[in-house]
């Protein structure tokens, strides 16, 4: 190093050599353009999760002709972007749960004739009426939605107490 | 700290030879010199095809080839949060790589850097541009707007002008006797699949080669006695330099992607006029020129099949010049090459301001 140089780096009176200042300074520049072009670049990659989640913050989804189904059926539809599951039960009763397994996230099936839902990845078993995890891995139920029933439609809503 | 990570390099060093390159990497230097500037256009080429790589991995996240396309893009450029940056980028940046090339490509030639032992470099380097024009000319249909369309679809005509084999041959490029989605299928393959699997090694022989002979010296130098010339070390200093130079040019893109973001125009439809004023980017506006003066010049067959012929002697003029242009020294010979590439120079650009001018 020269003897310029070794000038410049003496500490001046508020204790920072003009190296440090400078290496600092610098950096703080580094990382600042660093962000820059980190942020647009991950808003990019990040655009369909941002999207995703814009859908399953819906409070209700209106299942047209949805009341004509017969009792002791189901039928598959999308709650924002969660599969979910509309079964009108023998005794005139609605059940709407998600359908995703809360075992390892199979989309779970209801079988009409042993009147049950089913996980055919491990043989998860929950309660039609409830969404109880009857048997199986599962840990947990179903969560279940609000359905009200009207003479065009299912109005099916996320329920206030988020059970 | 410092013992733990000497005894993990000595262990890969032992394994895998790093001592060389370390060595290689302190003893290459850079000749320092007036015309020294240039060095940097090649490093900078390099710089936009790396921005070209990592933007087109993201653009490829959302577009879509196929009767789909427009879609997509309209999606990428619209929806898409900063969709439109990541896209106005990739344009800008292609454009720029091509300009840089063209910069490194006649400084080369000027300072006589295709010189033995550095042919390779030379037709290697005419390869790169080659490609790289391809890249430019199958990325523009991509976004099937309709000014992608059309220039295709005029880009093609060119290219089935070509005697005997080339009506065939455009058909099976396009996949069919007119550009459609399946024309959009093909390119996109070459585009992000076929070219970069060519690409990538061509580069590769490029750089090694570099490395292999190292920086050319313009006869200018060559002249001076050895005490004379003067050079840097290679690491850190001019890679330093290179650094800072891909730090300007890189603000620059930023400003340019920012400040003009590419446009996106209506969906191609084959059933609706071709918009006014169509024509290709700016790199094939000399030959476009040419093949239309031709045209005009000679009219018929005739005048296209002499317009190819000429801009093909010349092209191989210039990709031979390693092998006429012998002389060691600046004499005659070697000021006639000089002139030949002047010519090249203002002809190519006179003849893209006429293309501009009459379009």
């Amino acid at each position: 190093m020269s003897k310029a140089m070794d000038k410049n780096n003496t500490l001046d009176a508020g204790g920072v050599s003009r190296q440090t200042f400078l290496r600092v300074a610098l950096g703080g520049v580094g990382v600042v353009y660093a962000a820059g072009l980190a942020y647009p670049v991950y808003r990019y990659v990040a655009s369909p999760v941002e999207k995703a989640a814009k859908e399953s913050a819906v409070t209700e989804v209106t299942l047209k002709d949805a009341q004509k189904l017969a009792p002791g059926s189901a039928l598959m539809f999308r709650f924002g972007s969660k599969p979910s599951l509309l079964i009108h039960h023998d005794d005139g009763t609605w059940t709407a749960l998600t359908a995703v397994c809360t075992h390892l996230g199979c989309t779970v099936h209801y079988e009409e004739d042993k009147k049950r839902i089913h996980c055919a990845c491990h043989g998860g078993v929950y309660d039609p009426k409830t969404g109880g995890n009857v048997s199986g891995p599962p840990p947990k139920p179903l969560k279940r939605y609000e359905v009200k029933v009207t003479d065009v439609a299912v109005i099916v809503s996320r329920n206030p107490q988020g059970a | 700290m410092k013992a733990l990570f000497s005894s993990i390099y000595s262990w890969a060093d032992e394994r895998l030879g790093l001592e060389d390159l370390v060595q290689f990497a302190k003893h290459k230097t850079v000749p320092v010199h007036s015309q020294a500037f240039w060095y940097y256009w090649g490093g900078l080429s390099l710089f936009f095809f790396v921005i070209q790589c990592v933007t087109g991995v993201l653009l490829l996240l959302y577009y879509r080839p196929g009767p789909d396309a427009y879609d997509s893009v309209r999606q990428i450029t619209y929806d898409t949060n900063f969709g439109w940056l990541v896209r106005s980028v990739h344009s800008w940046a292609a454009n720029l790589m091509i300009a840089a090339i063209f910069v490194h490509m006649f400084s080369v030639y000027f300072m006589k850097a295709y010189r033995k032992p550095r042919e390779f470099g030379w037709w290697s380097g005419m390869a790169l541009l080659g490609m790289a024009m391809v890249f430019g000319f199958s990325g523009y249909l991509l976004p099937m707007d309709d000014l992608a369309y059309f220039a295709t679809k005029v880009g093609m005509e060119i290219f089935a002008a070509v005697p005997g084999i080339g009506p065939k041959l455009a058909d099976l490029v396009r996949g069919g006797p007119d550009v459609s989605e399946y024309t959009v299928h093909r390119f996109f393959a070459l585009h992000v699949v076929v070219l970069p699997a060519v690409f990538v090694p061509m580069l590769g022989f490029h750089l090694w080669l570099v490395q292999r002979h190292g920086n050319a010296e313009p006869p200018s130098e060559e002249a001076k006695p050895e005490a004379q010339r003067q050079s840097e070390s290679f690491f850190p200093n001019f890679m330093m330099k290179d650094f800072a130079m891909w730090l300007v040019a890189f603000n620059v893109l930023s400003v340019l992607a920012f400040m003009f973001p590419w446009n996106l125009g209506p969906q191609a439809d084959a059933l609706k006029p071709a918009p006014l004023g169509i024509h290709p980017e700016w790199y094939f506006m000399s030959q476009f020129q040419i093949l239309k003066v031709f045209g005009d010049w000679f009219p018929g067959k005739l005048g296209e099949i002499l317009g190819i012929v000429a801009f093909t002697a010349g092209l191989m003029l210039w990709l031979l010049i390693p092998l006429y242009d012998l002389a060691q020294e600046a004499g005659r010979r070697a000021r006639r090459a000089t002139y030949f590439g002047l010519f090249t120079l203002v002809a190519l650009i006179g003849t893209t301001i006429w293309a501009y001018l009459v379009l």
